[in-house]
């Protein structure tokens, strides 16, 4: 096994791209990549995405990819891993490189979620659960999350104001990141206030529907420096499954495919938690957050929410979490957002994370959740000095 | 004809009766069948029926639906933990949501999940209503 670094990032702004179609985000965010790590060829394209076919009309996205890149030569193919397809394609590129097969890889996210109605969006959202079970009863997304937090509310007592400095905090971070799609904070009260989804899940406690695109270039660390002068290494690259619906899981609020993936990446990396500069979670919902963070061991069961109330989880706290804005605020982008977290935290790593900079980071994970919970890529980078 | 027709009519079992199965390894109950068993990963194919007996483990009222459920909002989901062992998520009725609980017993009954548009199909299955709703109801 050969180490793997990341020489190249790219990404879209997250937002409603009504004059940007799928080809257009793939292109921006691919060679904004690839002339980060200064090359025009490589071996191969894996393009992590879920809604093409469904939203879009268009799938086999690895051919266009390669096309409209105008990366003639190289083989590509589409990932699909619901909302962790972003990290799957990262994982499948890593171990091309790592296994020593391919050399250079570019890992692209994309999605595309604004083409149709809110609704018909909803819908295809919901395929990443249990279609004959969960989604023939009418449920959304958001309500499977709903009933995770409504059972958390009732076993450990919080209260649902109790969720709402996750999402302050995205917020006042997103505020200062020019690709995200929310770059305002929001208070408190804003969120006590929010319009109901399901409840106990309001408006303020889900990410958004957008679209964009996030891209890395993969190499061999041997060489990486030859290519770019601050590459970063994948120290760890690990995943982890669990039932697909969540009414099949032992215990629904333990998350325990993330518990488990977080492990096998520390592992990996042969490192402890309290090494790490900043955590890159899941946080399409608050209560994912919470249970995201009670999974890798910075928190006990039920005390997740603590972390949020006594500022952790802020930039300057003991565990940082979405410093770029995260799901909540940064966006949502299911197919991409593992490939923004990875971006984002290669920032950190590089220095360049401007306002929201982390004092001397150097260790930083990500954590890419498909459907809710099912499956979880985590990913440990770490500067090359 | 509705895609998914052909789905609706293969799953009739589940959806009207709460066909499960039995391991005859350890005795557990499995819904939905799935032929192995979840807790000891034998062989499971013994037919069982479920009673359609349990209480709310969990539960969320949907105001922003999926296509195809928008005019039935809001309505109240809910994961309900059958007394055989199994959750199973499923709309609650015949209840506002205001008086739904965590730990209310429910209890199984058939009535129309969705529509497919003037010329398609009515899908029907199961919903989960108090378990004292035929009691009081009987005695009003």
């Amino acid at each position: 096994m050969r180490e793997v670094a990341i020489i190249g990032i790219g990404q879209t702004p997250v937002d409603e791209h009504w004059s940007a179609g799928i080809r257009h985000l793939m292109f921006d965010a691919g060679r904004a990549a690839l002339e980060d790590a200064n090359i025009d060829r490589v071996d191969a394209v894996y393009v992590g995405n879920m809604l093409s076919g469904e939203i879009v009309g268009q799938s086999h996205l690895g051919a266009l990819a390669v096309d409209f890149l105008d990366l003639d030569g190289a083989e590509a193919f589409k990932v699909e891993a619901a909302c962790a397809s972003g990290a799957a394609a990262l994982r499948v590129g890593y171990l091309a490189v790592a296994s020593g097969v391919l050399d250079i890889v570019l890992a692209l996210g994309v999605e595309k979620m604004t083409d149709t109605s809110g609704r018909e969006t909803t819908l295809a959202l919901a395929a990443a659960a249990d279609a004959e079970y969960e989604v023939s009863q009418g449920i959304s997304f958001v309500a499977l999350n709903a009933l995770l937090m409504r059972r958390y509310m009732h076993e450990y007592g919080w209260r649902r104001e109790d969720f709402a400095n996750f999402a302050v905090t995205a917020h006042a971070n997103g505020a200062n990141n020019p690709y995200a799609m929310f770059q305002s904070p929001i208070t408190p009260e804003a969120y006590a206030r929010a319009t109901m989804i399901a409840t106990p899940v309001g408006l303020l406690d889900a990410s958004p529907v957008c679209d964009g695109a996030a891209a890395v270039v993969l190499a061999p660390a041997e060489y990486a420096r030859t290519l770019n002068p601050t590459p970063v290494k994948i120290r760890a690259s690990a995943v982890s499954m669990a039932p697909l619906a969540v009414h099949d899981r032992n215990d629904p609020l333990a998350l325990e495919a993330a518990a488990i993936s977080a492990h096998k990446a520390l592992e990996q990396a042969s490192i402890v938690r309290e090494d790490l500069d900043f955590f890159e979670l899941h946080d399409a919902f608050t209560i994912m957050a919470a249970l995201s963070l009670e999974a890798a061991g910075f928190a006990d069961r039920g005390k997740g929410v603590r972390l949020a109330l006594d500022g952790d989880i802020a930039l300057g706290g003991r565990i940082p979490i979405a410093t770029m804005g995260g799901l909540k605020a940064r966006g949502h982008p299911v197919g991409a957002t593992g490939l923004y977290q990875v971006v984002e935290s290669i920032l950190q790593l590089r220095g360049l994370a401007g306002v929201n900079q982390i004092a001397d980071a150097k260790l930083g994970m990500t954590q890419n959740i498909g459907g809710s919970g099912a499956t979880i890529f985590t990913h440990i980078l770490e500067t090359m000095s | 004809m509705d895609p998914k027709v052909v789905n609706d009519w293969r799953l009739r079992g589940q959806r009207y009766r709460l066909e499960g199965e039995l391991c005859d390894h350890c005795g557990e109950a499995i819904f939905p069948p799935r032929d192995i068993c979840p807790k000891c990963h034998e062989p499971a194919k013994t037919p069982q029926t479920l009673s359609g007996r349990g209480e709310v483990y969990t539960f969320s009222t949907i105001y922003s639906a999926p296509e195809g459920f928008e005019a039935y909002t809001p309505y109240t989901v809910a994961l309900v933990k059958l007394e055989e062992g199994p959750i199973v998520t499923a709309q609650l009725t015949d209840v506002p949501p205001a008086e739904v609980q965590i730990g209310m017993p429910v209890e199984m009954v058939t009535r129309r999940l969705r529509t497919h548009g003037e010329e398609g199909t009515i899908v029907y299955g199961y919903k989960f209503r108090p378990a004292s709703f035929w009691h009081a109801s009987t005695q009003a």
